[in-house]
């Protein structure tokens, strides 16, 4: 945990471990967020990929064993609660995607699952884990994945090749560039601005998708970390932070759960945009 | 927070883990689901034929409890009417029974008293022919007074 003024608290709370080529040539963790910065973009942000596949490899080996050993009878325990889930992801998909695919329903499940998962890390106290971290010699620790655009901007990025996958093999080459030179103006004059239109259209899709998720969970990362501020400065203020941390923990479950609900549904109303036929 | 090949990393990811779920998460718990489904149905569909044959079986046993009662019925009648048959049969035999020992005991005693009264007769003429005897103390001739015997015995 870094001691010092609370700016240098917020900032170390804030900073990925990026592992890259430095400065000098040498690969290695960077030590510092101009170090981290000048890595450019061949640099990968450890904690990231680690929390994010983690928490991705729990969710698959959870559904996975269910699954192994789902039956017809009766269902018990956890079989129960993630049947539960699954026949929610079933119902939504059902009702926004009209089209047959095998592919959309288990994509939303992944997504639901996975990026509550990695919300809830945000419930973690936000010292726990990077206090341990430290002790074992690892400088920053940022445990919630989707408060690192990247993470939420790369799960965009998959939307977005599914998106244009889809939307050529529905529509065929032609269509989809018919799509996107002819509309919304009919006329062949106008296909540069239509173009540009519907690029800006396409591409808009995964990157707001991407910056909601970051947007919310790096506000509530944030607050979380402005209330940890408060533990530090007597018991007065820590009891404020205490009472304050429990509210907005409570408060919290709504977001994580929404914002992984919002980005499954509108990853389903693209593609379901994407299959239909104008 | 710089944009960086973690981005590329998460894409990857995200789609080996979409694959991973598609292959072997969601088809086992669809097929139970869908499995489970079908049987609930089916169990449904049991218990709705099961509960109309019920509903048959206890028409039918109400229609035949009916009908036994009206069996019954019908035979207690038939036995009354037999009953009250053969107490009107026995009743008239006895009475023929009775009239018939009736008549043979008056013909009989009208058969003893003839035979009383031919007897009487027979010995009221002997009576009579021997107190005229012993009144007129003579003789009677019985032969020369038979006619006038017998014809005083058909008169007794």
């Amino acid at each position: 945990m870094a001691a010092g003024t609370p700016t240098e608290y917020i900032r170390h709370h804030l900073q990925n471990l990026t592992y890259g080529q430095k400065t000098d040539g040498s690969w290695g963790f960077a030590s510092s967020a101009q170090e981290a910065a000048d890595m450019g973009f061949w640099a990968i942000h450890v904690d990231s990929m680690f929390w994010s596949i983690t928490l991705g490899m729990l969710f698959l080996f959870l559904f996975r064993k269910v699954a192994k050993a789902a039956n017809s009878d009766v269902p018990t325990g956890f079989q129960n609660f993630i049947e539960m889930i699954f026949e929610f992801i079933e119902d939504t998909v059902k009702s926004s995607f009209h089209g047959r695919s095998a592919l959309i329903a288990p994509l939303s499940l992944t997504i639901f699952v996975w990026v509550f998962l990695m919300n809830l890390m945000d419930l973690v106290p936000v010292d726990w884990i990077p206090y341990v971290s430290s002790i074992a010699g690892i400088e920053y620790m940022k445990v919630v994945p989707t408060t690192d655009p990247n993470v939420t901007i790369g799960m965009g990025f998959t939307i977005f090749f599914l998106i244009i996958f889809y939307s050529i093999k529905i529509k065929g080459f032609g269509g989809f560039t018919k799509e996107l030179t002819l509309h919304p103006f009919n006329h062949p004059a106008m296909i540069p601005v239509n173009f540009m239109l519907e690029t800006i259209n396409l591409v808009a899709k995964p990157v707001s998708l991407g910056l909601r998720l970051f947007g919310n969970m790096y506000a509530g990362e944030m607050i979380f970390i402005l209330i940890a501020l408060l533990f530090s400065a007597g018991w007065v203020m820590g009891a404020l932070g205490g009472v304050l941390q429990l509210g907005w923990a409570i408060f919290h479950i709504l977001v994580i759960t929404l914002q992984a609900y919002i980005f499954m549904v509108l990853t389903v109303v693209y593609l379901s945009q994407a299959c239909e036929d104008h | 927070m710089n944009i960086n090949l973690t981005l590329i990393g998460q894409t990857i990811a995200f789609a080996v883990f979409v694959w991973f779920c598609m292959k072997f998460v969601w088809p086992p718990l669809m097929a139970a689901l869908e499995e489970r489904r079908k049987k609930i149905a089916d169990g449904l569909d049991a218990a709705n034929r099961a509960q109309r044959d019920l509903e048959l079986a206890q028409d039918k046993a109400m229609q035949q409890i009916r009908e036994g009662k009206e069996e019954a019925a019908k035979l207690i009648e038939q036995a009354n009417k037999r009953a009250s048959q053969i107490i009107d049969d026995a009743k008239e035999t006895a009475q023929a029974e009775g009239d018939r020992i009736k008549a043979g005991a008056q013909a009989e005693i009208e058969q003893d008293v003839n035979r009383a009264k031919e007897a009487l007769r027979s010995q009221v003429a002997t009576l009579a022919v021997a107190g005229a005897a012993q009144i007129l103390e003579r003789s009677v001739d019985e032969n020369a007074h038979k006619e006038l015997l017998d014809k005083l015995a058909s008169e007794l």
